[in-house]
């Protein structure tokens, strides 16, 4: 009902920003970022702190308002004009920085909430979300390899079990674009690749666009680079042309 | 023959001492001049008492006053037979009515000078007079605004000759008034002197003017005269319209100015640090009690030296609630950061132990705190009336807030302050000690409620559940302002306060209280952040 | 589908409640009416007015755990929705005095007559029927806390802010509420009432279902709670709680979730208000201090917080010592009681006396099954 979709669509790309601008009193957190994101690709977002990652993800998924700017998503959506849970109903899912799952609930709670159905209160209180099928959840967790936790509380969860608890739970709403920030941060190396591998199972079937400081990862996920920094795009293109950019080496790597 | 001579000269003599053309030594001019009046009063008779008064009226003895007053507080006594009339002053003493001069050997059997109303009121328009010549000019004052009420034809020759002669501006505008008025109310009046009295009534604001012209409207004839006297009126109207306006923002101001005293140390224990300290009304409530407990001190050693009471309550009051705070936040709020909902039960808790503390040590009534002379009383300026005691809890307001901006931007203390809030881990990192820190801006905001309650002392009444009445609003002038932001509180305090006032004329104070609320209510939905709303990420955190 | 959801709902700990309210239902109208008054089980008639009081206090307790305990929302208001379910019964109450008051006036209550009011304001109409009127007692609540909510919702004012304004609001109805104009007996509010649905307001027998109803109410709210907890709805609203952000990202509309409890929340309220006014015999405008919707909020505190049984008990226990702090001696120490308890509990007892107790059983039962089948879960939290 919210939704304003314009008459033919501008792009065929699955998600299309272009000008985007954003500012915190006087902080320019975005300027100008354009990006296309086609169907089924995997992209790796980098960038030194404050280039405006975590801000092109609030914007994607509706927390934060553009001053300026186009986001579409499937060429035409107007993102800009929607709500967070519109947004997740249209198919955008997101991982935080942070994991954040429910800490009081179970682990198979968790994919429960996630599970796609109907969201409205009714359907909460009375409907399908109250029968959903025990080998959906558990197909999911298998996955995630935390099947045997399943009716544990996710609070008891290590920092990594959440990140791929989070990743379950993304994979439950089964969207058609995940949004993932930082997922590796605060892993161990064997966690980093069991991580690593789960995204690219998860990227055959889905469109995903990755932020990520840990460079190895980058190249272990071997997808398309998109280098970000002061709000716009510096360089974009494979991981080697990206790191052999001088511009990139001076504001990011090479500090 | 000689008699109707001597009348003559002694009328003449009076005018000519009215004009203060006899200004040196008047009194033995005027000794004579009484003696024929008083001698009519030997009569008994209220004709002749009548004339007696208007005699003495018209004398210009200096005495005349006083033997007129005398005669309304029937202390002005005559004995027939010696044929003396003495005043009997306050102290019962018998005074010669010639020379009020204290009299050796009293008539035995006095009686009182009798007067009924007519001639008290004969009296007192005749003291209205008399007392335009009056070097008193605070009676020169009241002389005037008498006539203007009694709007006798037979004032208007005295009143122009006060005209000419007065100095005092502010005099001589009350004495055209009374001008005007008794033009207006003169039947003889020319029509040009009516138009004439209207314009220069129109100038004047007061209801008093405003029903005179009303009445005169009522029943004038003339067809432009009526003209003037509504324009005249309608002006008049206007004019009491924009002061009353004028007034009610005022007195906005001052609500403003109060909201903001009680709202000032939640902004920093709230906005700056984002607890919600509940008992923060309570630390009000403790430094109205420290100020009653100082005046009592006074009161028992230094009763002379009353009006430093405030002077020595403003500090202590700082020290006292600032050290509860701080011993508020070491013993509970420390434990409870980032966990606002649980501070703000805990404070409430507080908030119960202290004003039940403070019951069972003072009790459950009302205090008295006492005004210092400097708060007392007001004045009026283009006819809207301040009082002293409001304008000095806006300029204290004021200092306040502006010492606070000057301790939170130019100390060490406020530089530490706002390192902490805003960013705990990286002030700790550069070795500010965070604890101290949170415990002295605690202190801080509690030491300024505290001050808030010597200041409230003075205008509300000092009990236990002085601090309840405030905290409502107090949390809602925060909030309006914007957390986290002084300047936001200072406009949100004063804006609620104006709007307020302005409310009350026409919805009534408690409707006009309920409409601020809801008003509020509904603005949070539009800026959850408040007016003055910090933006970015570091507020989502 | 209900039965399902019934089913679900009640797990140990939820039927042995049922029961036990079950038990008093029973156990003190028998001991009050066909026990004799000098018996050591005789239940006096003013003790059953007083504990018909606590289970009001106890539902009140309930509703604002649902919000609070469950969803986040901590409410300083609720005793608002609570008196204004208490002004709809007293208004119906008042109506049923007739022409039995001071006055005598045939439809005009005593504080009308003696307000020189001529004839019965709009609002009042239709009050002289019990339907109507318990129509009123869900509606006017609940339509308070819907369009509070849909405002206040779905511009995500939450949290602190949120407190806030709901205790704002409770105060602005108290200021409005004292108002003679308001039509609703000002500053002493409703009371002197006669009659309820035809039987006297003061019998014995009156009282007897009167409480009766109290814990019938208490146990249906409570099945309410209990069925909306265990629900998916449910675990939305805690995870609304825990993580406000990553629900909506989930696709949940945050606000409807929030409305519809926090509705349903007002509607019990504004129930419990309504059965607490005939067992008190008086509603006025200080049910609407501020200080009262927080003390509702140590009930739930002190009980543990989204437990649902502890808000009932915290409810009772807060009261209890109420009733023997505020009689006699000790009147002078409530508040330092009462205070002291909001610290206590904040610091030393965050659960609550039920959930510390269900931690404790929890712990007990980790440690049974750890030792039971030891190595054969993979290790948590490396």
């Amino acid at each position: 009902m919210m939704e304003s979709i314009a008459p033919a669509p501008v792009t065929n790309a699955l998600l299309y920003l272009d000008g985007v601008s954003v500012s915190f009193d006087g902080f320019k957190a975005l300027n100008e970022l354009s990006l296309i994101l086609e169907h089924g690709e995997m992209r790796a977002i980098i960038g030194p702190n404050g280039a405006g990652k975590t801000t092109m993800m609030d914007v994607i998924t509706g927390k934060t308002r553009p001053d300026l700017g186009t986001v579409l998503l499937d060429g035409r959506i107007d993102l800009t004009q929607v709500d967070e849970a519109a947004i997740a109903e249209l198919g955008i899912g997101r991982k935080f920085q942070k994991p954040t799952v429910f800490e009081s609930h179970t682990v198979a709670d968790n994919v429960l909430l996630a599970l796609k159905a109907p969201r409205d209160p009714l359907a909460a209180l009375f409907g399908i979300r109250n029968r959903m099928p025990r080998d959906r959840i558990d197909a999911v967790l298998e996955t995630v390899k935390l099947i045997d936790l399943r009716d544990r509380v996710a609070g008891d969860l290590s920092h990594g079990q959440k990140q791929w608890l989070e990743i379950a739970m993304l994979l439950a709403q089964d969207p058609k674009l995940l949004l993932v920030d930082e997922p590796v941060a605060g892993m161990t190396d064997a966690e980093t690749e069991t991580t690593a591998h789960l995204l690219r199972e998860i990227a055959r079937s889905h469109s995903v666009i990755v932020v990520e400081h840990d460079m190895t990862f980058v190249r272990a996920l071997g997808v398309k680079v998109t280098c970000l920094h002061e709000g716009s795009v510096l360089a974009e293109g494979s991981i080697d042309d990206v790191s052999a950019n001088e511009r990139v080496v001076e504001v990011y790597l090479g500090r | 023959m000689r008699g109707i001579f001597d009348r003559w000269t002694r009328r003449v003599v009076a005018a000519l001492f009215t004009l203060g053309l006899f200004s040196a030594s008047p009194s033995v001019v005027a000794a004579g001049l009484l003696d024929e009046p008083l001698a009519r009063l030997h009569a008994d008779s209220f004709p002749e008492t009548t004339k007696a008064i208007e005699e003495i009226a018209r004398s210009g003895a200096p005495e005349a006053e006083t033997l007129l007053r005398a005669m309304v507080d029937r202390r002005l006594l005559f004995d027939a037979s010696s044929k003396t009339v003495v005043v009997k002053d306050a102290s019962d003493k018998f005074l010669d009515a010639r020379t009020l001069k204290p009299l050796a050997s009293p008539p035995a059997a006095l009686s009182p000078v009798r007067i009924n109303n007519r001639l008290r009121g004969l009296i007192d328009a005749e003291l209205g007079t008399l007392a335009l010549v009056s070097p008193d000019r605070t009676r020169r004052f009241e002389a005037a605004d008498a006539l203007f009420r009694s709007r006798k034809a037979s004032d208007l020759k005295a009143v122009e000759q006060a005209i000419a002669r007065e100095k005092d501006g502010a005099i001589a505008t009350a004495l055209r008034k009374a001008h005007s008025a008794i033009q207006l109310a003169r039947d003889d009046a020319s029509l040009s002197d009516k138009l004439a009295a209207v314009g220069e009534l129109a100038a004047f604001t007061d209801t008093d003017t405003l029903g005179l012209l009303n009445q005169t409207l009522a029943s004038a004839q003339q067809p432009e005269l009526r003209t003037s006297l509504e324009a005249a009126i309608t002006r008049i109207e206007h004019q009491r319209q924009l002061l009353a306006g004028v007034q009610n923002v005022i007195y906005g101001l001052s609500l403003g100015s109060v909201l903001l005293l009680a709202a000032i140390g939640l902004a920093i224990t709230f906005g700056v640090m984002g607890v919600i300290n509940m008992a923060h009304g309570e630390m009000v409530m403790l430094g109205a009690y420290t100020t009653f407990v100082v005046q009592e001190a006074f009161r028992a050693w230094a009763p002379a030296a009353f009006d430093f009471s405030l002077l020595v309550a403003i500090p202590l009051a700082f020290v006292f609630t600032g050290l509860v705070g701080i011993a508020i936040e070491r013993g509970i709020i420390r434990f409870l950061y980032g966990r606002p909902l649980e501070t703000l039960l805990a404070t409430w808790g507080v908030s119960l132990v202290l004003q039940q503390a403070v019951r069972t040590t003072f009790g459950p009534t009302n205090r008295e705190v006492g005004n210092p002379s400097f708060m007392s009383g007001g004045f009026e300026v283009f006819g809207v009336s301040i009082t002293w005691g409001r304008l000095w809890i806006i300029v204290f307001t004021l200092l306040v807030f502006a010492g606070l901006q000057l301790v939170l931007r130019a100390t060490r203390l406020g530089l530490e302050m706002r390192a902490v809030t805003q960013n705990r881990r990286m002030a700790g990192s550069m070795g500010i000690r965070s604890a101290r820190v949170d415990a002295l801006t605690f202190g801080l905001g509690s030491g300024i409620a505290g001050i808030a309650g010597v200041a409230l002392s003075q205008i509300d009444n000092v009990s236990p559940n002085l601090g309840q009445s405030y905290i409502v609003d107090s949390f809602m002038v925060v909030v309006f302002g914007g957390v986290g932001n002084l300047w936001g509180t200072f406009v949100s305090a004063f804006a609620l306060g104006i709007a307020n006032k302005l409310l009350e004329p026409v919805a009534g104070a408690v409707l006009a209280k309920i409409f601020i609320l809801v008003l509020l209510i509904l603005f949070i939905q539009k800026r959850p952040r408040g007016l003055f709303a910090l933006k970015g990420r570091a507020v989502e955190a | 589908m209900i039965t399902k959801l019934l089913v679900d709902s009640l797990d140990r700990r939820a039927t042995l409640f049922l029961g036990f309210l079950g038990l008093i239902l029973v156990a003190v109208p028998l001991l009050n009416l066909w026990v004799p008054e000098g018996s050591a089980f005789h239940v006096p008639t003013y003790l059953v007015s007083l504990l018909g009081k606590y289970v009001c206090f106890a539902v009140l307790a309930l509703s604002l755990d649902l919000v609070w305990g469950y969803c986040g929302i901590l409410s300083l208001g609720h005793g608002a929705f609570f008196a204004l379910g208490g002004y709809a019964m007293g208004m119906y109450l008042m109506r049923q005095i007739g022409s039995r008051g001071v006055y005598a006036h045939p439809t005009l209550p005593d504080f009308m007559v003696f307000l020189n009011w001529k004839e019965l304001p709009i609002f009042w109409y239709g009050f002289g029927s019990f339907p109507y009127a318990l129509l009123m007692i869900v509606a006017v609540p609940g339509v308070l806390a819907f369009a509070f909510g849909w405002l206040a919702f779905r511009s995500r004012v939450a949290g602190v802010y949120l407190s806030i304004i709901t205790q704002a609001l409770t105060y602005a109805l108290m200021l409005a509420f004292f108002r003679n104009d308001m039509g609703l007996g000002g500053n002493n509010g409703l009371t002197d009432f006669k009659d309820i649905v035809g039987f006297p307001v003061q019998a014995q027998g009156t009282r007897a279902v009167l409480f009766m109803l109290s814990v019938a109410l208490l146990g249906m709210s409570f099945l309410l709670a209990r069925i909306l907890v265990t629900s998916a709805f449910g675990k939305v609203l805690v995870a609304i709680r825990d993580v406000e952000s990553r629900t909506r990202f989930l696709g949940y509309r945050v606000e409807n979730y929030k409305l519809v409890v926090f509705t349903v929340s007002a509607m019990l309220a504004g129930l419990a208000g309504a059965l607490y006014v005939p067992q008190v015999g008086i509603i006025n405008p200080s049910e609407f201090a501020p200080a009262n919707s927080i003390e509702a909020v140590i009930w739930v505190a002190v009980g543990g917080r989204g437990t649902l049984i502890g808000a009932a008990v915290g409810a009772f226990v807060v009261n209890l010592l109420k009733s023997v702090f505020t009689t006699g001696a000790l009147a002078a120490y409530w508040l330092f009681v009462l205070g002291g308890l909001f610290i206590l509990v904040t610091l030393a007892l965050p659960k609550g006396i039920v959930g510390t107790l269900e931690d404790l059983v929890a712990a007990k039962r980790k440690r049974i099954e750890e030792r039971d089948r030891r190595g054969a879960v993979p290790e948590l939290a490396e």
